[in-house]
């Protein structure tokens, strides 16, 4: 994974200049929704206990943002300033309740462990702050671009929580067992204390990397 | 299926699933305003109002989508009652007091996007709470909220004044007395059952 | 229309704009709502229905047919056809010989976290609990999902007492859970350390839900065979 990004960040230097590449591109990494902006917190935290369910809301709210986006911004000379977020919103629920029966008709197990926090997806700040400040000044290709790279963003920073949850709390991924036997579940990860923890830890490495770059300029 | 008591709802809401640290429910304004105590305490008392009315009106809908076996327009009916709940009070306090209007203005917008109201909505709707469950949870609903804005606001007003490494200062550092605080509130767990 | 005189009737049109969107995009909601409602809801219900089939299978050990009955207001079992809404269900479970191997109870109650469902199945021959499926719960994981998971509580319920009384309208001794390897009788469960409370819920669940539905099972047994 982290070989991957790597990858990313490089080939993210080399196109920095081409700017819809650079549209999604910054949701990746530069604007993290997760680590850099602190967007979204609720879903992320409750749902990140293991790696397949981070995957999951992760996929599902990249897909709301997605259609969100582009509904937002092909209806964005025609929706009155007055009463944009209250469209927005209107907008948001609606793909929140396909997606909400789309995954019901994939797999019930699923949405079993999903449970209420994929009807909470309409209240996640990421998706009414891109509808605000992108969509609804862009081109449908420009806020299709964004709304991509901000959810896979999004997605890929639960499924780092949700992997480092999943690893110390049951010693597995994917429900693949990493750990010998013996190893001692660190239980308290898959908690709700183990989310506010593993989140913690992750944003103090963003802000040392950060820390880090100004200082060597 | 037995009856919960009230009061059991009321511990069960604010204590051991506390919404805030347990379902991990309105953590956005959660980590922006609770750096001082009485900015805390005042979007609390917001929340736990727009809570209470938004419980109400979310058993009325339920009850109406019910009757006419609608389920799949729940979520929206909901998002729209609690965006226009809060326009209401918006508009009420700005009238009635315009001092506490001042100091809640920014907030109250903010409360539309609180998860802890739509999340708040759509358990006492699973759970199958009647009309006073459902305000006694709403009421236990803010507490929890209130209380945990309120132990985060002092313990962070305290730091202020403590030398923290720079990389921890701000959102980390939340973070991670949200993480202890979660900790400590499940030693509530079991309140209450024989 | 309104280009004639823009200042005037600026305000009038702009309301009237605001409610024309409002009710467009309304429309298109709905639009889209109501189609993938459609859409999913055969394969929402059909999976639902195979995940049910499933843990009735599971908790009837070596069943191949099964019967769905309701609870009517007269206490008497009556067959139908298909599951009904709001109605106390029970599904009788039969070998290839239409010999009566179990009757699979769906129960619910309050767990920890949230209302619990759970179906058992019990066998009027041994007179006991034979099988145990957790349908729903929002159990914390890592804690008490344990109920779902761990071995040494689920064999609590391979062979859990249920016997009546002689008059055969209560039960001998109520279940209940006790605390970890204090299990000293066939109707006791054997809870889990680090799930007290799910593992207690269960325990109350069945309870009561057997306390209620062996005696009215064993008094109806003739229609079920």
């Amino acid at each position: 994974m982290s070989k991957q990004n790597k990858n990313k960040t490089g080939f993210f230097a080399n196109l920095e200049n081409s700017p819809s590449t650079d549209e999604f591109i910054k949701g990746l990494w530069r604007d993290n929704p997760v680590f850099v902006q602190v967007l979204g917190m609720c879903p992320v935290l409750a749902v990140s206990n293991t790696a397949i369910n981070a995957l999951a809301m992760g996929l599902a709210t990249a897909f709301v943002l997605l259609m969100s986006n582009i509904l937002v911004s092909s209806l964005r000379n025609f929706i009155p300033k007055q009463v944009r977020i209250a469209s927005y919103i209107l907008i948001i629920a609606t793909f929140v309740t396909m997606t909400d029966y789309a995954i019901q008709a994939i797999s019930v197990e699923l949405h079993k462990a999903l449970g209420a926090f994929i009807s909470l997806i309409v209240v996640n700040c990421l998706i009414l702050s891109r509808a605000e400040a992108f969509a609804s000044k862009n081109t449908i290709g420009k806020s299709m671009l964004d709304a991509l790279g901000m959810g896979l963003g999004f997605t890929f920073a639960l499924f780092c929580l949700g992997a480092v949850r999943e690893l110390m709390g049951n010693g597995s991924i994917f429900n693949i067992p990493i750990f010998p036997d013996n190893y001692q579940e660190w239980v308290v990860m898959i908690l709700p204390a183990g989310g506010f923890f593993t989140l913690a830890l992750w944003l103090l490495l963003f802000n040392a990397a950060k820390v880090n770059r100004t200082e060597v300029r | 299926m037995k009856e919960e008591p009230l009061w059991y709802i009321f511990i069960n809401a604010s204590l051991i699933n506390n919404f805030v640290l347990a379902y991990f429910l309105g953590i956005c304004p959660f980590l922006g305003v609770s750096g001082k105590m009485e900015t805390a305490t005042k979007m609390g008392g917001a929340v736990t109002f727009v809570m209470l009315v938004a419980s109400m009106c979310a058993y009325g809908i339920h009850a109406l989508l019910v009757a006419i076996d609608a389920p799949f327009l729940q979520l929206i009916s909901y998002i729209v009652v609690i965006a226009s709940t809060v326009q209401l009070v918006e508009m009420f306090v700005k009238k009635l007091s315009p001092a506490l209007f001042r100091a809640l203005g920014i907030f109250l917008p903010l409360i539309t996007t609180n998860c802890a109201i739509l999340g708040l909505a759509l358990f006492q709707t699973n759970k199958g709470y009647g009309l006073l469950e459902s305000f006694v949870y709403a009421l236990g609903a803010g507490a929890g909220f209130t209380l945990a804005l309120i132990l985060i606001a002092g313990l962070r007003e305290q730091l202020e004044f403590a030398e923290v490494p720079k990389i921890v200062k701000g959102t980390v550092l939340t973070l991670l007395i949200a993480g202890i605080l979660s900790l400590s509130f499940m030693g509530f767990a079991g309140l209450g059952s024989q | 229309m309104s280009k004639k005189n823009p200042i005037q009737k600026n305000a009038q049109t702009g309301s009237l704009k605001m409610l024309w969107s409002m009710a467009g995009i309304g429309l298109i909601c709905a639009f889209l709502i109501v189609m993938t409602y459609e859409g999913t809801l055969p394969r929402i219900e059909r999976l639902k229905a195979e995940a049910l089939e499933k843990a009735i299978f599971k908790v009837i050990p070596g069943m191949t047919k099964k019967r769905t009955f309701k609870l009517d207001e007269n206490n008497n079992f009556i067959e139908i056809s298909s599951d009904e809404k709001d109605a106390q269900l029970v599904y009788a479970g039969y070998d290839d010989n239409d010999k009566l191997l179990g009757i699979a109870v769906p129960a619910s109650g309050m767990g920890f976290a949230d209302i619990l469902h759970i179906l058992y199945g019990y066998d009027p021959n041994k007179q006991a609990v034979v099988g145990f499926y957790v349908l729903e719960s929002k159990e914390t994981p890592g804690l008490g999902d344990k109920i779902e998971k761990d071995e040494n509580f689920l064999a609590n319920f391979a062979a859990l007492d249920v016997a009546l009384s002689d008059g055969n309208t209560t039960l001998k001794n109520k279940v209940v859970t006790v605390k970890h390897g204090a299990k000293k009788n066939n109707w006791e469960i054997d809870g889990i350390t680090g799930a007290t409370i799910s593992s207690r819920a269960i325990g109350n669940i069945m309870g009561e839900s057997t306390e209620q539905m062996v005696p009215l099972i064993f008094k109806n047994i003739e229609v079920f065979k």
